[in-house]
């Protein structure tokens, strides 16, 4: 170990010197981690992330609103009329009813206002939001700003035929 | 642009002068390794704020869901297993850190002059130490937190007078209750930072009289090095064992300071057939057991806490320092630590005739040894000074301070 490599040897101790800074900052960082991520949603919060929601109590053009992860779900069991008047493009985020629905009887969206988050009321043309007026037709697709998108459509599958799974 | 930047702070802020003072602080070259474990409790400290604010975020104070919420931490919350075994073997390792820093400060006679206001502002960060991990036992709300609790706070029914009413003061209920948690997490929050200030205090006491020796001699100019980068390293170096150490408690034996009690919810109604403090209260718990009087017990286990702080008063000898040059102050400091651990284990074990006795002997050998070190000082010094063989660097400063006084 003695000798003049290991004493007065500039190079190896700025390469020490960087190899301890970099050891050092990795392991903050690392040791940083679990600390970050104990504020992120835990098990218990998780395990309600998932709403099944049996379609055989909702009426022909009526709407039921579900809780998932917290947030208000409208599932809207839409009359012919109102799958039929949904063909056309909506004007501010075109976007095909096809493509928002798996079947056409069935409307599933999140039922909060693309502009600041308040939840929209039904009514005869689709929803409108109390706080700022925005409006949304039968397919929760915005018809009226100052919402700029479309209502979410949340991830489902159906697991019967009445019978859905959120989340 | 950095240079001008610090330029622009250090006319409004001393920044630079600051840490120009702090990595310069002129350190006794011949500190050992028992100097490290000062700042081991200061990263203690950090490792117990920073885990328990972010315990602070998933736990409950209220007494029907403090329990289940520890559970939830240990079982929903992302790593909050983890978080909650730094914290509660935290609270053992700032024990176990402090009780060899102060051992170290004993042994080697740091505690005296002009280091006296330095070893009390340390006295009082222990008392401040012992009241927070006392607060924080009690807050997974278990058999041993409820009771341990319920026993503390029953200790001042000894107050003159008042002392029933200041129990239910202190509980804000009649018996330990939603109350008492609530407030008892309150202050287990606020102490810590309390303490970060009395660490302030205890560090700029410290850098005004600087840094004790093993040898116990005032230094000369030439005998310090500077603090960074030789005393950072060997800090640093020092975290590095105490981290191995302490991963070995967090990972793999994380239960073995937690009484299996606690695992029970708090049960007002039945107390726990062998009830015991945490391991760094057995000592003083023996002591209060030992005497057999409400009052006296409680006063005497208080004053076994407080009486370090009458150290630099009953230190009377003239030869510096601790143990290096004075051999029967060595002795008493080994028959203190060794009479230490007798308590301790005294305070573990269940009452039985014997533990009494063997308790109160130790009790009257712990106050005693605070007792007969002013006269055992000075019997020292007269037999080191008359057998003539302390060392010339020693006899010389006791011939100058003699000269000093005629």
């Amino acid at each position: 170990m003695s000798g003049s490599d290991s004493i007065d040897n500039p190079q190896r101790r700025n390469f020490l010197g960087a190899v301890t800074t970099v050891m050092g900052v990795g392991g903050a960082a690392a040791a940083s981690w679990p600390l970050i991520n104990s504020m992120n949603p835990s098990g218990d919060v998780l395990s309600n992330a998932t709403t099944e929601v049996d379609l055989t109590h909702i009426p022909v053009g009526g709407v039921h609103t579900v809780a998932w992860q917290g947030k208000p779900v409208f599932i809207l069991h839409r009359t012919e009329e109102e799958i039929n008047k949904m063909k056309e493009l909506s004007q501010i985020q075109p976007e095909a009813d096809e493509k928002r629905v798996q079947d056409p009887k069935w409307l599933v969206v999140v039922g909060i206002c693309t502009h600041l988050g308040c939840v929209p009321n039904l009514n005869e043309g689709g929803w409108v939001c109390a706080c700022h007026g925005s409006q949304y037709d039968h397919s929760g697709r915005v018809t009226q700003g100052p919402a700029p998108k479309n209502l979410e459509v949340p991830p489902y599958k159906f697991v019967s035929a009445d019978k859905i799974v959120i989340g | 642009m950095f240079k001008q930047t610090l330029a622009w702070i250090d006319e409004r802020f001393p920044l630079s002068h600051f840490v120009k003072d702090t990595a310069e602080y002129p350190t006794p070259r011949n500190l050992s390794y028992w100097w490290n474990f000062g700042s081991l409790a200061g990263i203690v400290l950090v490792m117990q704020i920073i885990t328990g604010i972010f315990l602070a975020m998933h736990y409950k104070a209220d007494i029907n869901a403090a329990f289940d919420s520890i559970q939830h931490i240990m079982r929903d919350v992302n790593y909050g297993w983890l978080l909650r075994y730094i914290h509660s073997s935290g609270a053992s390792a700032f024990f176990a850190m402090i009780y060899i820093h102060m051992a170290r400060t004993l042994f080697y006679g740091s505690y005296r002059a002009p280091r006296e206001l330095l070893w009390w502002t340390g006295q009082g960060l222990l008392l401040l130490l012992m009241a927070t991990a006392f607060m924080g036992y009690l807050l997974p709300w278990g058999q041993m937190s409820y009771w341990g609790a319920a026993v503390i706070t029953n200790l001042f029914r000894a107050t003159p007078f008042i002392g029933d009413y200041v129990v239910i003061w202190l509980r804000g209920d009649f018996q330990v209750g939603d109350a008492t948690l609530t407030r008892f997490y309150a202050l287990h929050y606020l102490l810590p930072f309390i303490i970060v200030g009395a660490v302030m205090i205890h560090l700029i006491a410290l850098h005004t009289v600087k840094s004790s020796n093993p040898t116990g001699m005032p230094l000369k100019e030439k005998d310090n090095i500077p603090f960074h980068p030789y005393f950072t390293i060997k800090d640093l170096f020092g975290v590095a064992v105490y981290l191995m150490v302490f991963s070995i408690f967090v990972f793999f034996i994380p239960n073995t300071l937690i009484e299996a009690a606690n695992n029970v919810p708090a049960n007002p109604m039945q107390t726990p057939a062998h009830i015991v403090p945490e391991w760094y209260f057995l000592p003083f718990y023996a002591i209060l057991r030992s005497v057999p009087d409400l009052a006296g017990g409680v006063v005497a286990m208080g004053l076994s806490v407080v009486i370090f702080a009458a150290l630099p008063f009953l230190d009377r000898s003239r030869i510096p320092g601790g143990a290096r040059y004075r051999p029967i102050f060595r002795s008493m400091f080994f028959i203190f630590i060794a009479n230490m651990l007798v308590l301790g284990y005294v305070g573990a074990v269940t009452v039985t005739a014997t533990t009494t006795i063997v308790g109160q002997v130790a009790t009257v050998i712990y106050f005693g040894t605070f007792m007969l070190l002013p006269w055992m000082s000075k019997k020292e010094e007269a037999f080191l000074i008359k057998r003539g063989s302390l060392p010339t660097a020693v006899q010389e400063l006791l011939n100058n301070s003699a000269d000093k006084k005629n």
